[in-house]
């Protein structure tokens, strides 16, 4: 089993980031969007990646509501899960409160919050 | 280049089978498929398994000499892992090694053993088939990116739950009468739509059981076969592989399987078909929705027409191309890494005319095996065709 204490680079630092509402993407010159860790845009290969400010807001692309989950998951069920459109990128977070009003089209705020089951942190989505 | 012939094919029942190894299921497929080809062991060249997740089910790596020696085989044993494409990407290896005359007799199939696990584990370990970092942990499910690519199709080009029912309800009907099937038993639109949610749209029955099991096919190089005057009327003319990125967040659209549609263009071309040319179909239906997707991507359907073609009968056993009269993955079982060549398996005694529903398409010379991996980040297409 791996030590969940060994941090993922890249990905934890944008986890942390994300945390502290300075959330970021990684932009190709190509404006193409992608998310850590990358060393080239995995659209159309450019190497100079630059961090660029996420936007605050994302629209819904698509989305469904988990009602049987993963043993990780156990005790959050019912949640939703949803692709968002953030411009420049998409995340992919979880929705834990308000089920019914979910829907494509609908803008959320992308932000780290935690797992009722197992505690760990994870990227969340507010609907706005 | 050499053609390449299904010389045999062999399949354990596909069910539940907890207390049994995925070498002692594939020593089943495999003595199965070598014994309908009528080749001895000591000609075969290699063998090439798939599985995915035996290192987490059965605390079992390094499968492949494993797999050759459940076959009393002496001969270099590779195990290949694509997700649910993992016997798929195999059997495109060994086509293209026997076409290029490096082999004669390769043996080709998958085992997964997946019932020891509880459901909740057996759930997590198929997750792993999607991205652990920006899906998995954010509480992506396997049914749930199906079910988002099901919103999205929905969104796109319209269509209801009811249209996918009726996908399920063909499949089932077409598992009746097939001895290796799961479920054997038919079922309703009604049942569908009544039963529990799983990730919505989808519910329990849009999706494919958990499911114990093998297959095994045997390839021949054409001159081999005559050689040895082997009956195998069946020969793989075409192959294709595409790929997609892993997340759907990194994909331009959520609606489509462009994977799917280059490996199929790829196979088609190397074939010297067309998708107008094709007879019958087995596709990757892990989830009532992907079957709409296989059926676009493959050229039966425009895209965003694929959606009613069960509810309309095209798809059906009586249909103008009917797609999966072995039940597909949703009746049959999906034992993961079995499924790629369980598909050749069905379509070779489809051809041949030794398959339960043979009768539906006692005319067909042309078919085609769909096999994909995780959200269609992996494809593999395969043409089958009368050759005598």
């Amino acid at each position: 089993m791996t030590d969940a204490s060994v941090r993922n680079a890249g990905y934890d630092d944008f986890i942390d980031a994300l945390a502290d509402s300075e959330g970021y993407y990684l932009e190709c010159e190509n404006g193409h969007g992608s998310l850590p860790p990358r060393r080239v845009c995995p659209h159309c290969g450019s190497r100079e990646l630059v961090e660029t400010a996420l936007s605050e807001v994302g629209e819904i692309d698509s989305y469904t509501v988990v009602h049987v989950a993963a043993p990780s998951f156990a005790d959050d069920a019912p949640y939703a899960v949803a692709v968002a459109d953030f411009g420049g990128v998409r995340l992919t977070g979880q929705i834990q409160s308000d089920l019914d009003a979910v829907e494509n089209g609908r803008t959320v705020a992308a932000h780290v919050g935690e797992s009722e089951t197992t505690g760990d942190r994870l990227l969340t989505f507010e609907l706005r | 280049m050499t053609n390449v012939r299904v010389a045999g094919v062999g399949l354990t029942h596909f069910g539940r089978h907890p207390e049994r190894t995925s070498r002692d299921l594939f020593a089943e497929a495999g003595l199965a498929a070598l014994d309908d080809a009528g080749v001895e062991r000591g000609d075969v060249d290699g063998v090439y398994y798939g599985n995915f997740m035996g290192a987490l089910a059965e605390h079992q790596g390094h499968q492949g000499p494993l797999a050759a020696e459940a076959l009393g085989v002496d001969a270099p044993a590779t195990r290949y892992e694509s997700a649910c494409a993992s016997s798929g990407v195999a059997l495109r290896q060994a086509v293209r090694d026997v076409r290029n005359g490096e082999e004669d007799v390769l043996v080709v199939g998958g085992a997964e053993r997946m019932n020891n696990l509880e459901t909740a584990e057996s759930t997590e370990a198929l997750a792993i088939a999607a991205d652990e970092l920006y899906e998995v942990r954010a509480g992506v499910t396997f049914p749930g990116a199906y079910a988002m690519m099901a919103n999205a199709y929905f969104a796109e080009f319209g269509g209801t739950h009811e249209d996918l029912a009726h996908i399920a309800v063909k499949n089932h009907a077409n598992a009746v009468g097939n001895d290796h099937a799961q479920y054997q038993r038919e079922i309703t639109v009604e049942d569908v739509l009544e039963s529990p949610p799983v990730a919505e749209p989808l519910n329990l029955y849009d999706a494919c059981p958990v499911t114990d099991g093998a297959s095994a096919v045997v390839l021949v190089s054409e001159d081999y076969a005559d050689d040895h005057g082997l009956d195998a009327p069946v020969a793989v003319t075409g192959t294709g592989q595409g790929g997609d990125k892993m997340a759907l967040q990194d994909r331009d659209d959520m609606a489509t399987s462009p994977a799917a549609t280059k490996a199929a263009e790829e196979a088609y071309a190397d074939a010297d078909v067309t998708a107008a040319d094709v007879d019958v179909a087995e596709v990757h239906d892990c989830f009532t929705v992907a079957e709409v997707l296989a059926v676009e991507s493959l050229g039966l359907f425009e895209t965003g027409e694929g959606i009613g073609a069960a509810r309309e009968g095209t798809t059906t056993r009586d249909g103008d191309v009917p797609v999966n009269l072995s039940g597909g993955l949703k009746a049959k079982g999906h034992p993961v890494g079995a499924t790629g060549t369980s598909q050749i398996a069905e379509l070779t005694s489809l051809l041949r005319g030794d398959h339960h529903n043979s009768e539906y398409v006692a005319d067909a010379d042309v078919a085609v095996a769909h096999n994909a991996g995780g959200t269609v980040a992996s494809a593999v297409v395969h043409v089958l065709e009368v050759a005598e």
